[in-house]
């Protein structure tokens, strides 16, 4: 599906008074800055919502709207464009950081395609596992007996190489699995971003299952590690 | 565009300098005294015999007092910048910071000074104040424009009570710079830097350490971290604890309960940890009131082992910092050392270790004065903003939040809208709605830190949407709208999106002053006056010159001054008879060059007569004689001469 990047009724600059499609940081006629666009984040940048991206290009765009955007350029100018600046700026980083990160920009593509997918998936501080994943339940079932264990050993003050060596394995199986999500999901990415609306439907249900998935399975490499490290 | 220029100011703990670009450099604009640091100190003056307005010294001159009248000076302010009651205990033990008695819980902490209370914004104001008029004085033309530097992890209310220090002061802060990232303007302005940065800057209060990606002239901070208490006071009351705890077991005398004596103590201490850089052994030899001797040496074994625990504590930022930059320290390319502290070997040695640098043959950068690079940072930051410069055209920096931005939910715990180390300006959008039929306000609560728990996290405001229209509950939908603005100073909006009303919000700081608290502590509208600006320096050098004659006038009864050779008198004799001639004149520029040099032609007589006082307090004498014996003269002493305790 195509996003719709221009609106049907220009805005006048307020400026020059020309109108102007609503998806820019400037006027194309007399380069003034605007106020920040209704446009999604990837049109921040010029593009279209796609999962594939060129970071070094995106990093290289990034700096270039930077030089132009940034409140150090308009320090001492008027107030409102002054206060356009920060308005902008703020967009364009709250843009670049989403959009570098794969897992941010896979849950902002989800979520501006309508996707019910919740909140804090890519987060770090998702407090609630939610449900295992079917076909991991027995795993995850030893796995928990064994994390209480260790942390009872740790507390007693015993060292237990067996529970030890047993958690590392787990923990490296974990790994392994996380590996194939993240493989998973950029072959969902290919699909989306070369499918027809069928195809990318498809594919964002996929990616929803997967990115809980993957939120489960950082979050039980996660417990492993502070119970190993601890 | 007519504005004058803009200047970049390290408002530090311990010192504050004023810098500007001259042409293609950033340089230091230097005192009256020639000093390019300003002491942070602030002395009230005696309130004048008949009443009239009390003024107030700053730097060099306030130091002094320190000893003669410890009651009435201020030091290491920064430290209870934007800080509420609770938080500054710890603080207070350490530090001789009397606070006013009559506060309530929530008030900005106010500090007597003599007869008088200020709030630690007004203290930075007097700093900042002096700083303005140093660079005034040395361009001839007024300044109202100006980079302030702040600890990188500075919070929103450090930040907040920052600005407000330079409004009071007549300046207009056009951005709040991180302390790190200036250091690395500064050292990447003359090179076509590609690459990773770390800064450790370790300075008189507090610790910063940044990890920086440069590339074709931005300077981008992936990540910064850092402990807004810890530097080189914690080393200072370490010595200071020791040579207290000694005087009073093995002589017996508790030297606590006199300000004088300890601050004495404590210049002493600054001067073994300084010697201490370069020498094997410091030594302590100090009279007693009771005629004892303490006589102590510090071999730097010793020294290094003691300051271990303080050093210790900047690993664990460091290494958190590189953890978020997702960088080894293998991956660091250069680091450079910002602040006094980083003079010390053991954090030199700290730092080789942490990134490895000797190992892959590499040393970190030293090259600029670490006491003065972040305010050339800081004039290279003001020229970026000035805009239009050659020299700084191409740079762009671009600053992180350090700390992650948070509401508080049910069950008082957190929910993170911004994380730690985004890229500022930022951003975050939340919708907030009722939890009864007909409820018109909603209270919000926004906090500032990692932990999971608000009690844990630093408040940065309650505030109140209110206005919201009557409705069943949970139909209103509040969109709030929370801003990191540049400076990394949290603004915020809201509007109720199903009536359209935009509600209206009040938006009170946890801590902090209020605007109209900060308008009525703007110090004088003197300073605005810019139209009898010429006058105003003509007043000014004039004042100089009187206060340094009317001392040199009483030197001749001091009997240091037969301390000095003929040749000396006779230099001073002449400078004094220079400025004389000139001080009645029109022209500005000769009085200050007298006045410069009569101030050159004493400062070894005031150099004895400060060891004389230091001496004198430690032996217990009165502080009214010692204030004779020093005078209030401008020449001052420089801040490190060292103590000679005979």
């Amino acid at each position: 599906m195509l996003k719709v990047m221009d609106s049907a009724v220009p805005i006048a600059c307020w400026s020059c008074s020309i109108g102007h499609n609503d998806s820019t940081l400037f006027c194309p006629h007399c380069s003034k800055i605007q106020p920040p666009p209704g446009g999604d984040y990837f049109s921040v940048f010029g593009l279209e919502p796609r999962l594939n991206l060129d970071l070094t290009a995106l990093e290289h765009e990034f700096h270039r709207l930077s030089r132009k955007v940034h409140p150090d350029r308009f320090a001492r100018a008027e107030e409102n464009e002054r206060q356009w600046s920060l308005a902008d700026t703020a967009l364009l980083n709250d843009a670049y950081r989403t959009l570098k990160e794969p897992l941010h920009r896979t849950e902002y593509l989800l979520k501006l395609e309508g996707a019910e997918i919740g909140d804090e998936f890519a987060g770090t501080n998702g407090k609630d596992p939610g449900r295992a994943p079917a076909d991991l339940l027995e795993e995850v079932f030893e796995l928990n007996m064994q994390l209480e264990e260790m942390r009872m050993a740790r507390k007693t003050g015993e060292a237990d190489p067996e529970l030890q060596a047993g958690l590392e394995q787990a923990k490296r199986k974990f790994d392994v699995l996380l590996e194939e999500v993240d493989h998973d999901l950029h072959t969902e990415w290919n699909k989306w971003d070369e499918g027809d609306a069928a195809a990318r439907k498809k594919a964002e249900k996929a990616m929803v299952d997967l990115l809980h998935r993957r939120r489960y399975l950082s979050n039980l490499v996660r417990d492993v590690t502070e119970t190993l490290g601890a | 565009m007519a504005e004058g220029r803009v200047v970049g100011i390290d408002l530090g703990t311990t010192n504050s300098l004023v810098a500007y670009m001259q042409g293609d450099a950033p340089v230091v604009i230097p005192g009256v005294d020639g000093s390019n640091l300003v002491p942070s100190v602030v002395a009230l003056d005696p309130i004048p015999a008949g009443g009239g307005r009390p003024t107030v010294t700053v730097g060099n001159s306030a130091r002094k007092s320190l000893i003669e009248t410890p009651e009435r000076v201020i030091y290491s302010v920064k430290r209870l910048m934007g800080r509420g009651l609770e938080e500054i205990h710890d603080e207070l033990k350490m530090f001789p910071f009397r606070l006013a008695g009559d506060m309530e819980a929530g008030e900005v902490p106010r500090i007597s000074l003599g007869e008088l209370k200020f709030t630690p914004s007004e203290i930075s104001a007097y700093i900042l104040r002096q700083l303005k008029r140093n660079a005034e004085r040395f361009f001839g033309a007024p300044v109202t424009q100006a980079v302030i530097t702040v600890p990188a992890y500075f919070n929103d209310a450090q930040r907040q009570a920052t600005k407000d220090a330079g409004r009071m002061a007549g300046l207009e802060v056009l951005r709040l710079v991180n302390e790190p990232t200036a250091a690395a303007l500064a050292y990447g302005l003359d090179r076509a830097n590609v690459g990773t940065i770390a800064v450790y800057d370790m300075g008189g209060g507090t610790f910063d350490i940044s990890i920086l990606k440069l590339r074709d002239g931005i300077f981008e901070v992936q990540s910064t971290n850092g402990d807004t208490h810890l530097g080189g006071d914690d080393i200072d009351n370490l010595l200071l604890t020791i040579a207290l705890d000694e005087i009073h077991s093995e002589h017996g005398v508790d030297l606590r309960g006199h300000p004088g004596a300890v601050q004495a103590l404590r210049k002493a201490a600054i001067d073994a940890k300084i010697s201490l850089s370069t020498e094997a052994a410091a030594h302590f030899d100090i009279e007693l009131p009771n005629g004892d001797r303490y006589q102590r040496e510090i071999p730097r074994s010793v020294f290094e082992l003691l300051i271990e625990p303080v050093l210790e504590r900047t690993v664990s930022p460091c290494k958190q910092a590189l953890a978020d930059a997702g960088l080894t320290p293998e991956q660091i390319d250069e680091v450079v050392l910002v602040g006094g502290s980083t003079r010390i070997p053991a954090v030199r040695q700290l730092v080789d270790e942490l990134f490895h640098l000797g190992a892959r043959g590499k040393k970190p950068h030293i090259e600029l004065n670490p006491d003065e690079v972040v305010a050339l940072g800081a004039a290279v930051q003001a020229d970026i903003l000035a805009g239009a410069s050659k020299a700084t055209g191409e740079m762009l920096l671009l600053d992180v939040t350090p700390l992650s931005l948070g509401i508080e939910a049910l069950g008082g715990t957190v929910a993170r809208i911004i994380q730690r180390n985004s890229t500022i300006p930022a951003s975050a959008t939340e919708h907030f709605t009722t939890g009864v039929d007909g409820q018109t306000n909603v209270a919000i609560h926004v906090l500032q830190g990692e932990r999971e728990l608000a009690a844990d996290c630093r408040s940065l405001a309650r505030f109140d949407l209110k206005g919201i229209p009557p409705m069943s509950a949970g139909l209103p939908r509040i969109e709030v709208k929370f801003l990191i603005d540049a400076d990394g100073i949290l603004k915020v909006s809201a509007r109720e999106q199903r009536s359209g009303k935009a509600a209206k919000i009040e938006v009170k700081p946890t801590y902090g002053l209020t605007d109209e608290q900060v308008e009525s502590m703007i110090l004088d509208s003197f300073d605005h006056a810019e139209e009898d600006f010429a006058r105003r320096l003509l007043i000014e050098a004039r004042n100089e010159a009187e206060t340094i004659l009317s001392a040199v006038e009483r030197a001749p009864e001091n009997p240091t001054w037969k301390l000095l050779t003929g040749e000396e008198q006779g230099a001073i004799g002449s400078a004094r008879d220079q400025l004389s001639a000139v001080k009645l004149g029109e022209d500005v520029g000769a009085i200050r060059n007298a006045t410069l040099a009569l101030d050159q032609a004493t400062r070894r007589f005031a150099e004895l007569m400060m060891d004389a006082a230091v001496a004198g307090a430690i032996r217990g004498k009165t502080m009214e004689t010692a204030g004779k014996e020093l005078g209030d003269e401008v020449t001052a002493p420089h801040p490190m001469a060292t103590a000679e305790f005979k």
